[in-house]
């Protein structure tokens, strides 16, 4: 049986592989268009071919295809003014990117033989593409008033500083638990499914005997049920992802008026 | 004991940690099914921060899953 984890393995294809460049700032590094590479090109390429698709007809009264994409927006339009409030509309552009690249990325994991987001080093960016914006805005809007953001006007005075520390620390986490929560899922769906997929294999071949006519209805059922919880974990970390850059902006934004 | 063994059994402990996720969004969806049968016209709005305990609740299992998984592959 294959390794379940061979499927996470980034490899450079040859006739793109360029070997080791010297950049002017980064230093020698090693520069080739890699399967990964390819995988987020062609979610990006959905995405955008997608949306162009959607608008590029738009009827006052939508037909399916409008209809599909006018939901999608309005599910995050109404999520960024329902938790930001009044501003939301500013950050609705970064929050619809982030939603649909990883959409698409988690989606097309699921036909494709490569999830870009089963890659640390991809959703570690977009983790530190949030945490920085979220810091960036907090102190271009906010100043030294910043800092407020970690000391809880709603505790006893004893106690402040112990939360604030403790509110401190749980700040710096989230770029770590926003990375590893989008990484785990799509990993340890696409492992469980690989695994379950084996079984049927092990069975379909003949290694189990003819104990395999009892293992492959049950291998084979629960990789059609994982497949489907597959696709659902794919909308919902995307989902996720978009409701906590929301509520992270949300915290920043909303620091003097809190709600 | 073999360390390719320990490494094994190490990799196989550090996924108790499933065991408190799974606790937590059990609860989380009972405790919301609960709510939502009591006042079902309320239920509607309430599906993001449905969703949003639960990611919280599962991320601390991940946690302990990536942890499984490179102790794992290490």
């Amino acid at each position: 049986m294959a390794d379940p984890l061979h499927q996470f393995q980034v490899t450079p294809y040859e006739w793109l592989d360029f070997g080791e460049v010297t950049l002017p700032v980064v230093g020698t590094v090693h520069l080739a268009f890699t399967n990964s590479h390819l995988a987020m090109t062609i979610a990006f390429v959905v995405v955008v071919g997608f949306l162009t698709l959607v608008t590029s007809g738009a009827k006052v009264v939508p037909g399916r295809l409008q209809a599909v994409g006018e939901t999608l927006f309005g599910m995050i339009d109404g999520m960024t003014s329902s938790i930001i409030g009044h501003d939301g509309k500013k950050y609705f552009p970064f929050v619809f990117t982030i939603f649909l690249f990883i959409l698409g990325m988690n989606l097309l994991g699921m036909f494709l033989s490569f999830t870009a987001t089963s890659q640390l080093a991809v959703t570690a960016t977009f983790g530190l593409i949030t945490f920085g914006l979220v810091v960036i805005i907090g102190i271009v809007k906010n100043g030294a008033g910043f800092l407020k953001l970690f000391w809880p006007t709603g505790a006893p005075l004893v106690m402040r500083p112990v939360v604030g520390l403790i509110e401190f620390f749980s700040f710096l986490l989230r770029p770590i638990t926003l990375t590893l929560r989008l990484f785990g899922n799509m990993m340890g769906g696409h492992i469980a499914l690989k695994v379950f997929a084996g079984f049927v294999a092990t069975a379909v071949v003949g290694a189990a005997g003819w104990f395999g006519l009892l293992i492959f209805p049950l291998a084979m059922g629960m990789t059609i049920g994982l497949t489907a919880l597959e696709f659902l974990v794919a909308f919902l970390q995307a989902f996720v992802f978009a409701v906590l850059t929301c509520i992270y902006l949300n915290d920043v934004v909303n620091l003097d008026h809190a709600h | 004991m073999d360390p390719q063994a320990a490494k094994l059994i190490g990799a196989g402990i550090a996924m108790c940690g499933m065991i408190g996720a799974g606790i937590g969004v059990g609860n989380i969806f009972g405790q919301f099914l609960a709510g939502a049968l009591r006042n079902p016209s309320a239920a509607g709005s309430q599906i993001g921060n449905l969703f949003v305990g639960a990611a919280l609740a599962e991320a601390l299992g991940i946690l302990a899953f990536v942890m499984g998984i490179l102790i794992w592959i290490s």
